[in-house]
């Protein structure tokens, strides 16, 4: 889940134009100060790993809340944020870094377990996961919640342009209506793209059945001719500024993207979603554990949590904090949809490597082969792995008549270089006029 | 004393360069658990299309950026001294902007509803589907890699003597002879500079082709990142990609040597 670049993006131009100074903002309140002191005066500090503008991070007028966090306990925080949570599993399976606290997705907290690159939470010491709804614990990525504590979570759902699609939206077919060619955006990442057509098909999301995958690859290969591009950030300037009428998304940024262009909407269709919950997990070879488990344990502090949903537009499972928020907010079926919707949504498990392979290749060929019939009679033969051998056989023979030429001005050179250097100079000049006519 | 000094340079070397590559030629001959195959290897002939696809994009953007930068670098080389400051200072000025955010403004000038079509959209004309297109990639890299084209041709072209033009066309050469017969066999090492500099990174770029591209003109470089990056982790199999692109890299800057060089004998001769 790649979030909002965008932001980022405008908030570098926005720091070329004016640093605008902060507001002071006053201390968050957390039940229990005094355990936040156990590690005071230590100079300890922790390396937290997070995605992108997800956490409340002193703009705007809001709380920073790992500012908060360092004047609570003494503890440093370096904070660093990711895109996706291939880029984390990929940094983190290198081992080359040195987190203490990431915050990854289900399915790949589930990969995270199996592989061993998560440890067990000590939950004695995080006292403030009572506030958690016992529903997000112990979902299937991590049954027994032992490894992860829930953070956010959302649903992915269709945002469209009510100025463009007057009809009514309730389907994922509205990404495959013709009447909208080029006017629908798809998420270019794998899972996700794969997700909505497996929806569209009537399957489980996390089938490992090379058939259903199949099918569903050619249902995306249909919608292909249609779609204006494949993105993921860049759906919010695209959706904002009207350049596209309907793309899938989450819920989260949806409600950000209606502030922005209020003739936009979010729709949760009928086939079933994908929903997704974002915990926090300590890796396996955390340096400061006992600092991770009070930098979790803060998180999950009410006035901590609402603060950082009211930044990022999250749902969030913690029900204290929940009880913080605005009304509007509560009662929003974008960020807390109906039991209804809920019952038919579910979680991406992860998926045998096998399967991964599968997918990865099929959505490789899904994006290189070209959109429009005519291209593709064009190109047919140019994917084949001839054209390769073609060129390579070009470029050795250009080489070879190189090196053939090479020899011969050398054997016709060889006369001449029994003289001086500068004799054959001499030489030059005055046969100067013969070679130019030569040449 | 001249080793002492190149020390630091062949330690970074040594750490950054020779030792990664080195990865890279392990990681594409082993599988996941580290025994060596072929299997890699083999799985990038399914690409070729991608690869292919990079390598016809990537030329076309190089043969663009000749065909402007050539009478330009030219232009500002026959300048005086303080105007040809001027004229490379503007050359390099986009590059003082993060190379993304020049990027990401193309994407809003091509877009449907952006600031070009609307211009059009005044006078008439459009819209016009320019975003999401092979052309709209190939204008990206013409964008960002024209000044590594402008500032190598430069740089030779300003050798050149303005009595060396004059003698050609004192004796009696138009024009075109001495473009071709003079300009061009001179400025051949800037030519041959300027089109490995723009061709290496353009073939192998992942971002423009991802912003200009819609994600549909997937190019070697998107594929590479996928493999890291993407859902499926699979160093080996990227490693394996990026072996093969830089071989074909090479392959095309050994012809250019052999074209340079082969001109330098043939100089050497005259």
């Amino acid at each position: 889940m790649n979030r909002k670049l965008r932001a980022v993006m405008t908030a570098a131009i926005a720091a070329g134009i004016a640093a605008a100074p902060l507001p002071s903002v006053s201390a968050l309140e957390v039940s229990d100060p005094g355990y936040y002191d156990a590690m005071k005066g230590q100079n300890i500090s922790l390396n937290v790993y997070n995605w992108g503008e997800y956490i409340s991070d002193g703009s705007e007028g809001s709380v920073d809340v790992n500012a908060e966090f360092e004047k609570l306990t003494g503890i440093k925080v370096n904070y660093t944020t990711f895109a996706t949570n291939e880029e984390l599993y990929a940094k983190l399976q290198s081992g080359a870094v040195n987190y203490d606290i990431i915050i990854p997705s289900d399915y790949m907290i589930a990969r995270m377990i199996r592989e061993g690159l998560v440890q067990k939470l000590d939950l004695s010491q995080i006292p403030a996961l009572s506030n958690i709804d016992p529903d997000y614990m112990n979902a299937a990525f991590d049954p027994t919640g032992e490894y992860s504590v829930p953070y956010t979570w959302g649903t992915v759902g269709i945002i469209y342009n009510t100025t463009k699609i007057t009809e009514p939206v309730d389907s994922w077919e509205i990404l495959w209506d013709e009447k909208y060619k080029g006017d629908i955006l798809m998420f270019s990442n794998p899972r996700d793209a794969l997700m909505i057509a497996e929806k569209k098909l009537g399957y489980s999301m996390n089938t490992s059945d090379e058939n259903e995958i199949r099918a569903a690859f050619e249902e995306l290969k249909a919608q292909k001719p249609l779609v204006q591009s494949y993105v993921m950030d860049e759906i919010f300037d695209k959706m904002g500024s009207g350049e596209a009428a309907v793309a899938p998304y989450y819920a989260g940024d949806a409600i950000t993207m209606i502030d922005d262009n209020p003739d936009l909407a979010f729709v949760s269709p009928k086939e079933g979603t994908n929903t997704f919950i974002d915990s926090i997990c300590i890796p396996a070879d955390a340096a400061n554990v006992q600092a991770a488990h009070m930098y979790i344990n803060f998180l999950c502090e009410p006035e901590v949590a609402a603060a950082n949903i009211e930044a990022i537009g999250y749902s969030t499972p913690n029900t204290a904090a929940f009880a913080l928020l605005d009304e509007e907010t509560q009662n929003s079926p974008i960020s807390y949809p109906s039991q209804e919707i809920m019952d038919k949504a579910e979680t991406f498990l992860v998926l045998p490597d096998e399967t991964n392979a599968l997918i990865d290749q099929l959505w490789t060929s899904l994006l290189s082969t070209s959109a429009s019939a005519d291209e593709k009679k064009e190109q047919g033969g140019g994917f084949s792995p001839v054209w390769i051998v073609l060129i390579v056989a070009l470029g050795v023979l250009l080489v070879l008549v190189g090196k053939k030429k090479k020899q011969k001005t050398d054997a016709a050179g060889v006369p001449e270089e029994e003289e001086e250097e500068e004799e054959e100079y001499e030489d030059d000049e005055e046969d100067n006029n013969q070679d130019d006519d030569v040449k | 004393m001249r080793k002492a000094v190149a020390a630091p340079y062949l330690v970074w070397m040594a750490i950054f360069i020779v030792v990664p590559l080195g990865l890279i030629v392990l990681f594409a001959f082993t599988d996941s658990s580290g025994a060596f195959t072929l299997d890699n290897i083999a799985q990038v002939g399914q690409y070729a299309g991608v690869i292919w696809r990079s390598i016809l994009l990537s030329a076309i953007s190089t043969v663009i950026c000749l065909v402007l930068a050539y009478p330009l670098a030219f232009i500002i080389s026959r300048k005086q001294e303080n105007q040809q400051r001027t004229f490379l200072m503007l050359v390099m000025l986009p590059m003082w902007m993060n190379f993304l955010l020049r990027t990401y403004a193309w994407m809003t000038l091509l877009e449907k509803t952006g600031l070009i079509n609307r211009l059009l959209g005044l006078i008439g004309l459009g819209p016009f589907q320019m975003i999401n297109t092979q052309g709209a990639v190939v204008l990206g890299m013409v964008y960002n890699y024209i000044p590594y084209m402008i500032l190598p041709l430069y740089s030779v072209m300003v050798k050149i003597e303005p009595h060396i033009i004059e003698a050609a066309q004192d004796l009696g050469a138009d024009n075109i002879s001495v473009l071709w017969k003079v300009l061009i066999p001179l400025s051949k090492s800037g030519i041959v500079t300027g089109i490995t500099m723009v061709f290496v990174p353009a073939a192998s770029t992942f971002i423009i082709s991802k912003m200009l591209g819609g994600g549909t003109n997937l190019m070697v470089g998107d594929l590479i990142e996928m493999q890291f990056l993407g859902n499926a982790y699979n160093p080996n199999l990227g490693s394996a990609i990026s072996l093969l692109l830089m071989i074909l890299i090479l392959i095309c800057m050994f012809v250019m040597k052999s074209i340079d060089t082969e001109e330098e004998m043939e100089g050497m001769l005259l």
